[in-house]
């Protein structure tokens, strides 16, 4: 889309800027007064008196803590970010990536936006080890957290620093200049553009912790629903996601992985493989196992040819499905007590709940692809990975290759919504393109694999306790959670799926929780209400009997559906209404708007109860996703058939708040999925396996969310907070969706289920038809 | 070689007549648009038209397509010039990772071309073989009333795209 809608007419004075308001502690200025330019090595080395004028106690504490905004704290370069091309081009550099929830758009939006351009003026280099920033993971909701704030507050400062080189070169004060398109000019009428300023050079200048931001009010794009930029490309068939990179003289591949966990290849006839046409290589490490072939269809007719000449040795590892509760709990796990106010006294609870959840999958409609390319000692690898970085480390480790010759370039894969089998796609893609050095290996994953294979999301089991005054205020409150890990991406060989395979093996590392606040199995577990007791524990399970790793919220998903469904027992108990109960627990004044928005656009408090063939019913559930990010209510009304015991949700309503909205359609967009995609795991979503190995094998083994169920509407309401921090968004509704649902069946049928999917079967047993 | 019309256009493809329409779309003639999703005809991401009807190109050999035709994603429409269902995800945004909307987009079509006034049950009816992972479910929907609108707008009589 032009530019130009977002760009007419704007003009701004900088020196206007400086006005009170809530970003006024932001806005000291770069103290641009003395500088010197040194050109140089192929940067402009530009250096000055960058200080910023501070109050005494303002630098005092930035002296004991000097913090750079965003991931500008690990990469503190601005031209690491931001670099102004002499013709013109501005590119902008970040080290997360997109996997449809709008970030790159998002990111464009905040460069644009603090240099005065058009978002068409920029280009942005997403995740590459060669050229961005090194972010870790694109994961936790924490993008515009991360690289939002490095990138606002980097183009903020580019931006100020092409001004005093403006001023320098006009001979006057930088705050007499305006910006205007990338042009800075000055009263006479003079004007120079960005790109003469710089002359092609980098701006090689560490960051400064304060920026001159723009003013909230005066913004015009940021804030806006600017188009989605990869959408165009998607719709119309361009090369939008690694699976469409097609490289000259590229070969294909597939795997044949092992039919179940621990298995090992013991014997492998390939003579009749390698007779199939097209048939160039098949590659065998220990129990790896690859088929090579010209054409993508051969390579598929190899891999079952190769999957018949394959003898394996399997083992019954797996306990039975109906066991995994009792498991987790007798499984050995580390302890550790999370918020801890006071020791249990030996009262009897008012109200004592246990909570189940199931091993669940990512399901991504494409499976994993990967495409590697080894030449000359160095291999490259275009990966969905979410993180390339530490990606890269892996599978350095993995094929004992120095660091330093391995390149990991993210393209966006089939949906991530968390940790999938990407990065073991682009392990499999690396092992086999060092077997045939020079030509482009693509390894596609079958969908069986990526059910078999993928780490699902932890199996978890709660209980919740507590005490309600005779007011109907909690007074005490006891949580536990026991949970496999929720990280166990690479960064290590270990945890790449082929490398557990290889003739020289690497083991699984044992993973360790990811600590409090943010947690990990435990993430949410600790209630944002207040309550004057409360003991929350996370008995955390190293060793899971299947594989294991992040799925969209990690814990949140399991923990808030638990406390909320919880605090819906509570409120029937007190003789309370929900949303009334949950007001009364909340002093955090964010937390009580986003649930008297929802409450309100919902009609919470004109809600009829009816019965009409079906009953229909209302829940409610809110959370702050890991009590640090985005705040987010959703209200659900269902229809409940109790002769089949199936639950239709008619109309949802949400209101969320993210902190300083970049896009709002982005993040509608996010919550709407968000929501659907719960709902999906809440219904229907369960892991099968028998003793040996998982039989969730496809569409028709694993069942997922259809039109024909899907709500007749969402409503997203959004609360805007200009200036305040970036909250995140893209996990936020995953909790509150499903408990919204748990409490809406029991206020439509009475019933109260406690075990995920809440699944026609079992409503129809609990309602006892 | 067999011989497959697509897109309006013959082309003479040299591959084993077994071969599912998919494989050869994409690395014979190089259209990104359908994709692989399960190769089972369970999600519909491959999804494209033969003879105007929605079919799965994973599991079609092009043994059984000489003399058909197949429309594909990109005979819709292009970035610069999308089609009237392409430029109705585009305004609804009905998108999130987007892997499965070119399948969703052929199948809509299929739909439009027989029926241009679908209601709200028919278009559900009719889309509910394509799965789609992020939850874009609701705008998806919300596309495909809103290109029933435009085809039928800029087509008087409702006559085919």
């Amino acid at each position: 889309m032009s530019a130009k809608p977002f760009l007419r007419g704007r003009s701004c004075a900088m020196g206007q800027e400086t006005g009170s308001g809530s970003r006024s502690k932001f806005r000291s200025g770069l103290g641009l007064t003395r500088r010197e330019f040194v050109a140089g090595a192929g940067a402009l080395i530009v250096s000055f008196a960058l200080l910023p004028r501070l109050s005494a106690g303002q630098a005092a504490q930035d002296a004991r803590a000097p913090t750079l905004p965003g991931s500008l704290k690990d990469t503190p370069m601005l031209d690491a970010w931001i670099r102004v091309g002499a013709d013109g081009t501005i590119t902008v550099f970040t080290g997360k990536v997109e996997f449809g929830q709008g970030v790159k758009t998002a990111l464009v939006q905040l460069a644009a936006e603090e240099l005065f351009v058009g978002p068409a003026r920029i280009e942005l280099v997403t995740a590459d080890t060669s050229r961005t920033p090194n972010e870790g993971y694109t994961a936790g909701s924490n993008s515009m957290k991360d690289s939002g704030t490095a990138i606002m507050n980097a183009a903020a400062q580019v931006r100020e620093m092409l001004v005093g080189m403006a001023a320098s070169r006009f001979g006057v004060a930088a705050d007499s200049l305006s910006v205007q398109d990338g042009s800075i000019r000055a009263a006479d009428g003079r004007s120079v553009a960005y790109a003469e300023l710089v002359a092609g050079q980098s701006l090689h200048v560490p960051a400064q912790p304060q920026s001159r931001l723009r003013d909230a009010k005066s913004r015009t794009i940021v804030g806006k629903a600017l188009p989605r930029l990869d959408i165009p490309g998607k719709l119309t068939g361009a090369v939008a996601y690694v699976h469409d990179l097609r490289l000259p003289n590229m070969v294909h591949a597939r795997i044949v992985r092992p039919p179940s966990y621990g298995a090992r290849l013991r014997a492998l006839d390939s003579s009749a493989t390698e007779k199939v046409p097209g048939v160039i290589k098949v590659v065998r490490d220990g129990s790896f196992v690859a088929v090579v072939a010209d054409r993508e269809f051969q390579a598929i007719g190899a891999m079952r040819s190769l999957f018949r000449g394959a003898t394996w040795d399997e083992q019954a590892t797996l306990s039975p499905q109906s066991e995994v509760y009792a498991e987790l709990q007798s499984l050995p796990h580390d302890d550790y007590l999370i918020r801890g106010d006071a020791t249990p006294s030996a009262k009897t609870w008012s109200v004592e709940s246990s909570y189940r959840r199931p091993y669940q999958m990512h399901a991504a409609i494409g499976p994993s692809c990967a495409v590697a390319l080894f030449e000359a000692g160095k291999l490259t690898v275009w990966t969905h990975s979410q993180g390339v970085y530490p990606l890269k480390g892996a599978i350095a480790e993995m094929l004992r290759l120095p660091a330093e010759a391995v390149r990991c370039i993210h393209m966006e894969g089939s949906g991530c919504y968390g940790h999938n089998a990407a990065d073991d796609a682009a392990a499999d893609a690396a092992l086999i393109a060092v077997a045939i050095p020079g030509r482009p290996v693509r390894v596609q994953w079958m969908r069986e694999q990526e059910n078999l294979w993928e780490p699902f999301g932890s199996a978890m089991l709660t209980t919740a306790k507590a005490t309600l005054d005779g007011q109907g205020t909690i007074t005490d409150w006891q949580f536990d959670v026991w949970s496999g890990t929720h990280s166990s991406r690479p960064g290590q060989a270990g945890n790449l799926a082929a490398a557990w395979l290889l003739q020289s093996p690497f083991a699984l590392p044992t993973p360790k929780p990811i600590p409090q606040p943010e947690g990990g199995g435990d993430r949410n577990a600790v209630p944002l209400y207040d309550i004057a007791n409360a003991r929350v524990a996370h008995h955390f399970i190293p060793k899971m009997p299947l594989r294991v790793s992040a799925l969209r919220s990690l814990g949140a998903y399991m923990n808030v559906f638990s406390i909320e469904s919880f605090m819906d027992e509570l409120a029937l108990a007190a003789k309370v209404d929900p949303v009334v109960f949950r007001l009364r627990h909340l002093k955090d004044a964010r937390a009580q708007d986003v649930i008297r928005l929802a409450a309100e656009r919902f009609g919470w408090n004109n809600f009829q109860e009816r019965e009409s063939g079906k009953r229909r019913g209302r829940g409610f559930a809110f959370a702050r996703y890991k009590n640090l990010g985005a705040y987010a209510a959703v209200a659900m009304e269902v229809d409940v058939d109790r002769e089949s015991g199936r639950i239709d949700v008619v109309r949802v309503v949400a209101a969320v708040d993210s902190g300083d909205v970049v896009n709002p359609d982005g993040i509608r967009n996010q919550i709407e999925g968000g929501i659907v995609q719960s709902l999906s795991w809440s219904l229907y979503e369960s892991v099968a396996f028998d003793d040996t190995r998982i039989t969730s094998r496809d569409w028709s083994s694993y069942p997922i969310m259809r039109f024909a169920s899907v709500p007749r509407s969402i409503d997203v309401h959004i609360i805007d907070r200009p200036g305040a921090p970036f909250l995140g968004t893209g996990e936020a509704a995953q909790g509150p969706a499903a408990a919204a649902l748990a409490n809406a069946l029991a206020s439509a049928a009475g019933v109260r289920i406690r075990e995920l999917p809440l699944t026609s079967k079992r409503v129809k047993a609990a309602i006892g038809v | 070689m067999i011989t497959l019309n697509v897109n309006g256009r013959a082309h003479e493809v040299d591959a084993d007549p077994a071969t599912p329409l998919l494989y050869v779309l994409r690395n014979d003639l190089k259209l990104n648009g359908a994709k692989f999703g399960c190769g089972l005809g369970q999600c519909g991401a491959c999804t494209v038209m033969v003879d105007g009807e929605a079919v799965y190109s994973c599991l079609t050999p092009i043994l059984l397509l000489q003399g058909r035709a197949i429309k594909t994603l990109e005979g819709l429409g292009s970035a610069e010039r999308p089609g009237p269902l392409q430029q109705a995800f585009i305004d609804e945004q009905a998108a999130q990772c987007g892997y499965c909307i070119p399948g969703m987009i052929m199948r809509a079509q299929a739909l439009l071309e027989r029926n241009p006034s679908p209601s709200d049950d028919e278009i559900r009816a009719h889309m509910n073989p394509g799965l789609c992972r992020c939850g874009t479910h609701i705008r998806i929907l919300r596309a495909v009333h809103r290109a029933s609108k435009t085809m039928q707008g800029a087509i008087p009589g409702g006559k085919r795209a």
